[in-house]
C-alpha cells in the first residue's frame, strides 16, 4: 500500500522523536495529507487554542500518491490552527520535499509543545533526531537550507525552513522548501516560529510500494497521456506558466487593483507572462526557463532574473542569479494590488518572500492596505520610517518587502496583515480579507463565485479551495457565466469537494484541468487498499470539507465570518464587463448552506453529520 | 471602422510586425465578424479558446455570426489556465 502506515511524532520540549502506526481506520476515511491531517489536529488540540501557543501542533502530512510516480506526487500540505486566520490552516506545496519525507518511510509527521531553544529536526532514513539550530536562528530560509546541507555534508538533502520572519512572528510567514516552493498560506511559518524549530532536513530512500503494481501503472500512464494531450496542461502552463492570466483576468474585469479600489490594472500587460518571455535591451529575457516539482509532466514553474542594472540589484549580486518566480498570485499581490508595474521589482520583491519566507499574496495585499491608509492620512512617513508607501512607487515595494521579511521598522506592522493593521489605523472596513486572510487576485464583483468560495473558505480567502475561475474563466471543464449567480452555489460546492479529495491524496489540483476524479480514482485504486472510486473519493473531500467547518465553529466562527467586506458588496466594479455590478453573495450563500446538509445559521446538520460519519 | 485585436500567449506571432503591448488597431468591414476578423489574422480555430469582445466570452457557436462595432476590444487566448 503507498501508506507508509508510520507517523513521526516529535515533542518539542522534551526533544523526542517517536514512530506510532498510522491510524489507518483514518486514512480509509480522509485518505491522507489535508484530510488526514486536518483528522488528527482536529482530535488532538483544542480549536480555542492559541495559535502561537505550544498547545498548537503542526502536521506536515503526505498523500498516499506522495512520492509515487504517479504524475504531480510530490505534495506535502502543513495542517495546523492559522497564525494569520485563528481557523484551520493547511498549506500545500510541491517541489522535492514531500516525496523526501515519504521517502524517509513517513506519512505525516506531527510537532508538539515549543522547544526550549532552536532546533531542526534530522530524519534520515526512518532515524530522526533534534538538532541545535542556534547557528542557523536569525539566518534566511536560503542561507538555512544551504547550510544544513553543508553541515551534513549532503547535498541532497531536502529542507523546508522559515526565514526572519517566521522566527519574528510575521503572522503570514510560511514554510519554504527547495529554495522557493513554499506552504504559503494562513501563517504556518509563524506557527513553526513559535515552536522554535527553524527548519526540517530529509533524506529519504526507502521507497514506495503500491498495491496493484501493474493495475497502478496503467492508471498512471494513462493520467500521464491526458496531461500531455491536454492543451493547457500540456502546451499552456509550462509555455506560460500561471502568469498568463494576468491579461486574462484583467480583460474580464476581475483584476483587484489598489486594494481593490479598482478591477483593472493599466500596467497588467507589462507584469504579464508575455512581459516575461519578451526580450530586454540587454538581449535577455526575465524568464530564464520552466520548471518541474517531484514527478510532475506538466512544469508551470518559473525561473526567472532581474536584468542587472535594475535599481534592486546593481549593487547586490546576490540577487542577479536565476530564483523561483514570479507565478500569477504573486505577480498579482506585488503588482496590481500595489499599482506597481516594474516586472523586475516584482521580481526581486518575490525572491525576497522566498528568501525571508513570506506569503507574498497576503504581503501584497496588506502593502496595498497600507497605501490607502497612507493615501489618506491614516498612515504617515513618521509611522513608515520616512518612507513614502504611495501606490504605484516600486521603491516603496521592495524596501517594504525586505523590512517585512525581517520583520523590522513598519514592516513589523505590515506582518500583522491587513485585518490588524487596518483595525490599528481605525479602518477595518479597508482590509480586502475573509476571516483574516487576504484575497488572492481574482474580483469577486467580477467573478461571482468566486465572492462564494472566498466567503466559506475554511481557510479564509482563497482561491485554491474552490477554483471556479476555471469555469467562469477559463471554461474548464464548462464555461459558466462569470457576472451571475444562478448555478454557483452548487458550482462552489463541487469544486470544494473534489478540490479536498485532490488535496488529500498527494497531487497537484492543477491536473485537474485535464483530469476529473475519474481520472484520478484508478491511480489511487491502484496504490491504496480500500476501493477507491470518484463516488468514494467525493464523499471524502466532502467529509474533509464538513470536519474543517467543524473545527472553524469549535474555534469560535460562525456564518458571519462567511462575509466579504463591504467594499465588494456595496462599491460597484468601475469598469470592464463587471462595471456597476457588486457580488452579490446574499443571492448564493442560502442555496449553499442548503446544499451542504447545513442549517440557515451555516451549521452542519445531524443528518449531514451522520452521512458522513462525523 | 476600427477595432483593437488583441493575442495572448502563443498566439503573439499571428500580430502584424511592429505590434506593441499584444494588440493592433485594425481596420475592418462594418458586419464583419468575430471569426472573419480572426481568420484574417491567419489564426486557427482551433487555436482560439478563449475570446472575449470588451471582456465578454463570445462561444465558438457565435464566432461566426457575432459583428463588432467600432472601438471593441477583441482579445484571444489558446488554452491556458493558471491559479
Amino acid at each position: 500500500m503507498a501508506w507508509t502506515g508510520k507517523i513521526l511524532r516529535v515533542d518539542l520540549a522534551k526533544g523526542t522523536c517517536k514512530d506510532e502506526p498510522l491510524r489507518m481506520d483514518w486514512a480509509k476515511q480522509y485518505l491522507g495529507q489535508r484530510g488526514l491531517g486536518t483528522k488528527y489536529l482536529a482530535e488532538e488540540i483544542d480549536p480555542k487554542v492559541d495559535p502561537l501557543a505550544p498547545g498548537n501542533k503542526l502536521i506536515m502530512a503526505t498523500g498516499p500518491l506522495t512520492g509515487t510516480n504517479a504524475s504531480t506526487a510530490g505534495r506535502y500540505s502543513v495542517i495546523t490552527k492559522g497564525a494569520l486566520t485563528g481557523a484551520i490552516a493547511c498549506s500545500n506545496s510541491g517541489g522535492f520535499f514531500g516525496n523526501e519525507m515519504k521517502n524517509a518511510g513517513y506519512d505525516m509527521i506531527i510537532f508538539e509543545g515549543r522547544a526550549p531553544k532552536p532546533v531542526y529536526l534530522y530524519l534520515n532514513n526512518g532515524d530522526a533526531k533534534l538538532v541545535d539550530a542556534a547557528g542557523f536562528w536569525g539566518k534566511s530560509v536560503w542561507d538555512t537550507e544551504e547550510g544544513i546541507k553543508a553541515k551534513h555534508q549532503d547535498p541532497l538533502i531536502r529542507v523546508a525552513s522559515i526565514g526572519v520572519a517566521g522566527e519574528k512572528g510575521v503572522l503570514f510567514a510560511c514554510i519554504v522548501n527547495d529554495m522557493h516552493r513554499a506552504a504559503g498560506r494562513s501563517g504556518v511559518g509563524a506557527v513553526m516560529g513559535s515552536k522554535n524549530l527553524k527548519a526540517v532536513a530529509l533524506r529519504g530512500t526507502l521507497g514506495v510500494k503500491v498495491r496493484d503494481a501493474k493495475a497502478f501503472m496503467a492508471a498512471v500512464a494513462k493520467g500521464k497521456q491526458a496531461l500531455a494531450a491536454n492543451a493547457v496542461t500540456g502546451q499552456g502552463l509550462p509555455k506560460y506558466g500561471t502568469q498568463v492570466l494576468m491579461n486574462v483576468i484583467n480583460e474580464v474585469g476581475a483584476l483587484p487593483t489598489r486594494n481593490h479600489r479598482d478591477s483593472q490594472f493599466e500596467g497588467a500587460n507589462k507584469i504579464s507572462a508575455e512581459a516575461m518571455a519578451a526580450k530586454r535591451p540587454d538581449g535577455k529575457s526575465n524568464l530564464v526557463t520552466n520548471a518541474a516539482c517531484f514527478a510532475c509532466t506538466i512544469a508551470c514553474g518559473r525561473v526567472s532574473q532581474i536584468d542587472r542594472t535594475h535599481y534592486t540589484v546593481a549593487e547586490r549580486p546576490k540577487y542577479q542569479v536565476a530564483s523561483g518566480g514570479l507565478e500569477y498570485e504573486a505577480a498579482w499581490a506585488l503588482g496590481a494590488a500595489t499599482g506597481v508595474g516594474d516586472l523586475d521589482a516584482l521580481t526581486f520583491a518575490n525572491f525576497v518572500c522566498n528568501e525571508q519566507g513570506i506569503d507574498p499574496i497576503s504581503f501584497g495585499a496588506t502593502l496595498g492596505a497600507a497605501m490607502e491608509l497612507y493615501e489618506m492620512g491614516a498612515i504617515t512617513s513618521k509611522d513608515t520610517g520616512g518612507i513614502e508607501l504611495k501606490f504605484g512607487d516600486p521603491k516603496a515595494l521592495t524596501e517594504m518587502t525586505e523590512l517585512t521579511g525581517r520583520g523590522e521598522g513598519f514592516g513589523a506592522i505590515l506582518g500583522l496583515g491587513s485585518k490588524r493593521m487596518c483595525e490599528k489605523y481605525g479602518k477595518p472596513e479597508l482590509s480586502m480579507a475573509v476571516k483574516g486572510q487576504e484575497f488572492p487576485a481574482y474580483d469577486a464583483r467580477g467573478i461571482q463565485g468566486m465572492g462564494l468560495t472566498y466567503a466559506t473558505s475554511n481557510r479564509g480567502a482563497c482561491h485554491l479551495r474552490s477554483y471556479t475561475v476555471s469555469s467562469e474563466i477559463l471554461g474548464v471543464p464548462v464555461k459558466t457565466d462569470p457576472l451571475v449567480t444562478e448555478g454557483k452555489a452548487a458550482l462552489v460546492k463541487a469544486f470544494q469537494d473534489a478540490t479536498a479529495a485532490v488535496d488529500s491524496a498527494g497531487i497537484c489540483v492543477f491536473t485537474t484541468f485535464a483530469w476529473t476524479l475519474d481520472d484520478i480514482a484508478p491511480q489511487i485504486d491502484g496504490a491504496c487498499e480500500g476501493n477507491w472510486t470518484t463516488a468514494k473519493l467525493l464523499e471524502v473531500g466532502e467529509r474533509v470539507w464538513n470536519l474543517e467547518r467543524q473545527f472553524n465553529m469549535r474555534a469560535g466562527f460562525t456564518a458571519k465570518d462567511d462575509m466579504l467586506p463591504a467594499r465588494l458588496l456595496k462599491d460597484a466594479a468601475k469598469t470592464g464587463p463587471a462595471k456597476g455590478l457588486v457580488n452579490q453573495l446574499g443571492k448564493m450563500l442560502p442555496e449553499y448552506y442548503q446544499l451542504r446538509g447545513w442549517t440557515p445559521d451555516g451549521v452542519p446538520s445531524n443528518e449531514t453529520l451522520k452521512r458522513l460519519a462525523l | 471602422m476600427k477595432v483593437v485585436v488583441k493575442l495572448y500567449a502563443m498566439l503573439e506571432k499571428y500580430l502584424p510586425p511592429g505590434a506593441a503591448d499584444n494588440q493592433a488597431a485594425t481596420e475592418i468591414a462594418p458586419g464583419d465578424s468575430v471569426g472573419r476578423v480572426l481568420a484574417g489574422f491567419g489564426l486557427p480555430p482551433e487555436m482560439c479558446h478563449l475570446v472575449l469582445v470588451n471582456g465578454v466570452f463570445v462561444p465558438p457557436s457565435e464566432r461566426m455570426t457575432r459583428t463588432l462595432k467600432e472601438g471593441n476590444h477583441l482579445a484571444v487566448w489558446p488554452p491556458v489556465a493558471g491559479g
